[in-house]
């Protein structure tokens, strides 16, 4: 289904109403609008990130204008990439995983059209909204008081559709997927609930409920726990279900992959204040948040070797499946930067790594290595299968869209590393009169090597993506629409 | 530091939440064989 048919076709509803015929089917609409939507958003989204990479590099690409300008279009692609490729990909895998395991039909089939239909609207308001300038200011959670309440009433609709399916199950057991999936869902919804309480002034214009320092922690609560639940939590219940589903092998631990989410769920709510450290925040408040990002290590880490042992005994099936190296290199990616995380938050490191270009390629070793590989390889699975096709359109694409998007991620985080150090020992450099012994700008001039290397990088993997692109048009041209009759429950678990 | 009155019981109450949810799925029998339940998710497409 192209993206114009999406906004002709019916809403699906015409079959969902005639319960006795379809009960026995799966209700994919929103899966597969949700799925090509995230590869649209995918492509504009980390377009705009090449943009504002190539006007740090390049200012003259600001044309002198407002809307155009980096401090509007950065928060434009931050949105765009988390909430709109990221958001589509966790709310599309989390409606067929969760009818997929309970093995039962998604309920309440109104409110899941409503659902995909309302968030393409936020994301809309977002695009218009932001170069505008209509900004409440607070990152990742730029968006103003009437766009956070639309927000907030689709999630809680996006809420009774997930639990009421994962209420609806056939069996009595909940598979893990689920779990992170659920603690995702609940999270944001607080995390949104609280951080976003503002004044509304105007129609496009709020003040914050809460002031200075007190403001910061609220928003870095909430900024860390974005990273914690939308973008850990949601893509391992995505990684939970399509690594096993993919290598044809069940996960390598079930008991470790329980353990991992209560542990990760518990303490990730607790390290927030290390993106605070050296300010005003009480000094016992940022050595809590450095603790437990310690602490933070192991259940990651527990959850990353899981999903790389899945494969022991299957290795050789990486040798000609792209879609599973995919999420195998997102896997090695989450371990990576699960380990830099907590590293950085060690104070002594924060003094140096704070504020430079280090924590940009920390952001992106996570985002476009872990995030954006394992959400690739799950909608290169669901694609096919949603389409009624056997396999993609081609599996050498697959192929080259890996090795371009994997160069691009390298280049990215390295020349951030780079640069970053760099940055950092410029800026504390003394000479023995206590005088500094580099100008901030001298720090910006050394710079821009590294920033013209991260725009080749980044230029890379939107390369890929606009394969993957090609790749899901080529897949789905044509083809009807499919939806997959449930599996009959095995006796065992019924 | 007022923001800490509204943070630390929230999140405390978040945690017992999380201990409340796994009491839950414990004393429901959720993991009481968990190593099948990893296989059948497997089978569910067919």
């Amino acid at each position: 289904m192209s993206v114009s048919n999406i906004a002709s076709a019916n809403l699906g509803l015409v079959e969902a109403e005639s319960e006795s015929l379809s009960s026995s089917f799966y209700d994919d609409y929103a899966v597969r609008n949700f799925t090509i939507m995230a590869v649209v958003w995918g492509v504009v989204g980390m377009m705009m990130g090449v943009i504002i990479a190539s006007q740090l590099a390049f200012p003259a690409l600001n044309f002198d204008t407002a809307w155009f300008s980096f401090g509007r279009l950065r928060p434009l692609h931050t949105n765009l990439v988390v909430f709109a490729f990221g958001g589509c990909t966790l709310l599309g895998t989390s409606f067929y995983i969760v009818q997929r395991t309970g093995q039962t039909r998604l309920r309440f089939p109104l409110l899941s059209r409503m659902v995909f239909w309302g968030y393409q609207a936020i994301i809309l308001a977002a695009i218009i909204s932001l170069p505008l300038g209509y900004t409440s200011g607070k990152e990742y959670a730029e968006l103003e008081w009437p766009i956070d309440i639309l927000l907030l009433i689709i999630w809680l609709m996006y809420a009774t559709v997930f639990f009421g399916t994962v209420a609806a199950r056939k069996m009595k057991h909940i598979y893990v997927a689920n779990w992170f999936y659920g603690a995702f869902i609940i999270v944001i919804a607080i995390l949104h609930l609280v951080n976003s309480m503002e004044v509304p002034a105007e129609l496009m214009k709020s003040y914050s409920a809460y002031a200075g320092v007190q403001d910061a922690m609220i928003q870095w609560w909430y900024g860390h726990n974005v990273v914690g639940f939308f973008l850990t939590a949601g893509f391992l219940g995505m990684m939970y279900y399509f690594v096993p589903k993919q290598a044809g092998r069940p996960v390598y631990s079930y008991r470790l992959s329980i353990v991992h989410f209560w542990g990760l769920i518990f303490t990730y709510m607790w390290a927030g204040s290390h993106h605070l450290h050296y300010t005003a925040l009480p000094d016992w408040t940022q050595s809590v948040g450095m603790v437990l990002s310690l602490i933070l290590l192991a259940p990651s880490w527990g959850g990353m070797i899981n999903g790389m042992m899945t494969m022991s005994g299957a290795w050789h099936k990486l040798r000609d499946d792209p879609i599973l190296r995919f999420m195998i290199v997102s896997l090695s990616f989450y371990g990576m930067s699960t380990f830099e995380g907590p590293m950085m938050a060690i104070k002594t490191v924060n003094a140096l790594s704070h504020y430079t270009d280090w924590t940009i390629g920390h952001v992106h070793s996570g985002a476009l290595g872990w995030v954006g590989f394992i959400a690739m390889g799950s909608i290169y699975y669901l694609i096919p299968r949603l389409s009624g096709k056997k396999a993609m359109w081609s599996t050498q694409l697959i192929e080259w869209h890996f090795w371009v998007a994997t160069i691009g991620v390298v280049l990215y985080i390295a020349s951030m590393w780079i640069a970053g150090v760099m940055q950092g020992l410029m800026w504390r450099a003394v000479n023995s009169d206590g005088t500094l012994t580099y100008t901030f700008v001298e720090g910006v001039k050394a710079t821009y090597p590294y920033y013209v290397v991260r725009v080749t990088g980044g230029a890379l993997y939107l390369i890929g993506m606009l394969m993957m692109a090609l790749n899901v048009f080529k897949t789905v041209q044509g083809g009807g629409v499919v939806d997959a009759r449930i599996a009959a429950p095995s006796p065992a678990h019924a | 530091m007022d923001i800490l009155f509204v943070l630390v019981p929230l999140s405390v109450l978040m945690a017992l939440c999380v201990l409340g949810g796994l009491w839950w799925a414990v004393y429901r029998g959720q993991f009481e064989d968990i190593e099948d339940e990893g296989r059948r998710i497997l089978e569910d497409d067919q």
